[in-house]
């Protein structure tokens, strides 16, 4: 057991962090979540993608450098501790790439993964509903065959509504779930399909976020016509292709621990710099240090992630343990921050901005509810939760 | 970078939970708590047979050490495993041995098991009473000798371990046990519970691994690095010890139970080898020093 890294790890990691050193921009851009904001965070991913750092896992065909597990967490323990821009393309580059690797035909792979890894076309994932939240399987928009005599061919149509599409309100594109097969219930009859979010028949409606800016939508479609070409995996699988993706925001590809690290970091500064009022009191170290070890703990177990992942095996419903354990962090974090801020805790900063963002995390990619109910079925066996059949029966 | 225990530690952790498990721990355990310490002195010397004593005396990792200091505080072991994992460096050949030896923490005015070990440092008072009954505990005035960071190390993977143990038992425990015509294990409020306990201990052992990594490369961070182990571990085992006596019911409250012997076990150690406040504080003295 070590964690030592080799000279070659070592090599790349210098490389990102010199790199990093010269082109992370001074001050920090507005957020993602405006048009400015936006368009801003494009400009940056494709400074990135110039000099191939915004995608270091993908195969050098696609924009990458097939940079190892090992070397992709170093990337972005770096990224973080640079403090570079968060990443606009992170729907498509964490959550759908994977899918497009897994179960993408060789043409969608070139058509879709080079102008996702230069940020020209940003993704939104459309799963939700407004009636289907953490039970995602009971979607009810529906995807209907067309074939000879329609607009364009072969393909489907797509109709329903979709909801809390993160970056869907500036995005290019959309992902999502949709009913194909209307007399299957649940996670049967389900395809997953790819679309422009400009289609004839799309529309988007931006939705504010606590913070006021636009940072998901609602889209919904009416009669959108979909290729068959941009079906995702086979018709009919959606779920089993749509799950892929559920391990990948769960688990370890969307949070790496250098945000948490980073983070902690920089509370452990505000601490020192004497930021600490009397009113927070000695509580407020300890408060400190158990940010510190859990973020140590966070990085740590990714080790133990990335070698099991390394040695070809699977971290399976861990994933859970996972999200439940980086998003409680993520709040606490802050929010011992606007604690020892004092009055000026209200006073909107960077740190409210955090703390506003990690609100979010408990409650998207499966709230933690949900990851707590697969905690204890999964991992540790026990009876399952009645199912909505048998409720119904 | 391999961050996960070799074949060899594995096969390690097999042989001491084998051997540990046929070897009625609970009931040296309770006989030990009467003085009586037959039973216990056999299981200690069978494990010094096995070489647990001497793990770094004779050359073992850290690693090593934590693995079987799972397996102890799993199983409910008795005797000073502790304290000879810290005086493994002052009397190495006496530890490799299986003498028992002990010695009162840093700033405890007790030492555990002196009327069966023998005290390196300071004389033998009074008995003293421990929450946990197991733990036989005298008066010294003595100071510390040893190494302290290994102690609280060791004392980690113990809590880790019987933190471990109560939450296997408890998740038996709430699929056997019937209420309004179901187990209760499929109630959402006891399941939830449970996998608080699961997340909080699966963060603890890379705590624990880590800590003792970078204590064996000397590193400068490896005090830290333990102080975090030891507090999140404490923390963690309590969780698992509290979520176990709440889904245990009554029954979990009473002496007959063996479950009651780790819940206060799991008590005992939060305290010993440094308080979570102690090794928070140490973590941040090392972090921002003399600025805050």
């Amino acid at each position: 057991m070590d964690l030592e890294l080799s000279a070659t790890e070592r090599a790349f990691r210098n490389e990102v962090r010199a790199w990093l050193a010269a082109h992370v921009p001074a001050e920090s851009l507005p957020s993602m979540d405006t048009a400015e904001g936006f368009e801003a965070h494009r400009a940056w991913e494709a400074e990135l993608a110039a000099d191939r750092w915004s995608v270091v896992s993908w195969p050098e065909q696609y924009g990458g450098r097939e940079a190892s597990l090992v070397e992709w967490v170093l990337f972005e323990e770096e990224y973080y501790r640079a403090g570079a821009p968060g990443r606009v393309s992170q729907n498509g580059i964490f959550l759908l790439a994977p899918v497009l690797f897994e179960h993408g035909t060789a043409e969608q792979c070139a058509r879709y993964l080079p102008p996702m890894a230069t940020g020209e076309r940003i993704w939104a994932q459309c799963w939700s509903e407004p009636g289907s939240g953490s039970d995602l399987a009971s979607l009810r928009s529906t995807a209907t065959r067309v074939s000879t005599g329609s607009r364009n061919g072969r393909g489907w149509l797509l109709n329903g509504q979709k909801t809390w599409s993160s970056r869907a309100a500036y995005a290019q594109m959309g992902f999502g779930l949709f009913r194909s097969d209307p007399r299957a219930e649940r996670h049967h009859g389900l395809t997953y399909f790819l679309f422009p979010l400009d289609a004839e028949g799309v529309t988007v409606r931006p939705i504010a976020q606590l913070d006021g800016e636009a940072g998901f939508a609602e889209v919904f479609f009416d009669d959108v016509f979909v290729p068959d070409e941009d079906v995702l995996g086979g018709v009919g699988d959606g779920w089993r292709v749509a799950m892929s993706t559920a391990g990948n925001e769960r688990g370890l590809s969307l949070r790496s621990p250098g945000r948490f690290c980073a983070a902690a970091d920089r509370l452990v500064e505000l601490y020192a710099s004497g930021a600490s009022t009397s009113s927070s009191g000695a509580a407020a170290g300890d408060r400190v240090a158990d940010a510190w070890i859990r973020a140590q703990a966070y990085r740590l177990y990714t080790w133990g992630t990335v070698t099991t992942l390394a040695a070809g095996g699977d971290i399976g419903a861990a994933g859970s343990v996972n999200k439940v354990f980086w998003s409680e962090l993520d709040v606490d974090v802050h929010e011992t921050a606007l604690d020892l801020l004092g009055a000026e805790g209200e006073l909107v900063s960077r740190w409210t901005d955090g703390h506003l963002f990690s609100l979010a995390g408990p409650i998207y990619a499966g709230t933690n509810e949900i990851q707590r109910t697969i905690v204890a079925e999964r991992i540790l066996g026990l009876p399952k939760e009645p199912r909505p059949t048998e409720v119904r029966g | 970078m391999r961050f996960q225990l070799t074949e060899d530690q594995r096969d390690f952790e097999n042989a001491l939970d084998d051997l540990l498990a046929a070897s009625n721990t609970v009931a040296a355990a309770r006989a030990w708590t009467e003085g009586d310490h037959a039973l216990g002195l056999g299981i200690w010397k069978r494990l010094t047979d096995l070489g647990v004593n001497g793990l770094l005396a004779e050359g073992g990792s850290l690693v090593d050490l934590v693995v079987a200091h799972e397996a102890l505080g799993r199983h409910l072991a008795v005797g000073p495993w502790i304290e000879v994992a810290a005086l493994s460096s002052p009397y190495p050949e006496r530890v490799t041995a299986g003498d028992l030896l002990t010695v009162a923490a840093p700033g405890a005015g007790f030492a555990l098991d002196a009327d069966v070990a023998e005290l390196v440092e300071g004389d033998v008072g009074a008995q003293l009473e421990s929450v946990d009954a197991t733990r036989r505990v005298f008066a010294t005035h003595g100071r510390f000798m040893g190494d302290a960071d290994v102690a609280a190390l060791a004392c980690a993977a113990q809590l880790l371990g019987a933190g471990e143990r109560v939450l296997a038992d408890t998740v038996t425990y709430v699929q056997q046990r019937q209420q309004f015509g179901r187990p209760i294990g499929s109630f959402q409020a006891v399941k939830h519970r449970l996998a608080d306990v699961r997340i909080a201990l699966d963060f603890a052992r890379p705590l624990i691994y880590g800590a003792a990594l970078s204590v064996s490369t000397d590193s400068t961070t490896g005090a830290r690095d333990v102080s975090a182990a030891k507090a999140f571990t404490a923390g963690a085992g309590w969780q698992a010890a509290r979520a176990a006596l709440q889904l245990h019911g009554a029954v979990g409250y009473t002496q007959e139970l063996d479950l009651g012997l780790w819940i206060l076990r799991i008590r005992a150690l939060v305290s010993a080898w440094g308080t979570p406040a102690f090794h928070r504080q140490r973590i941040l003295q090392s972090l921002v020093g003399g600025r805050a």
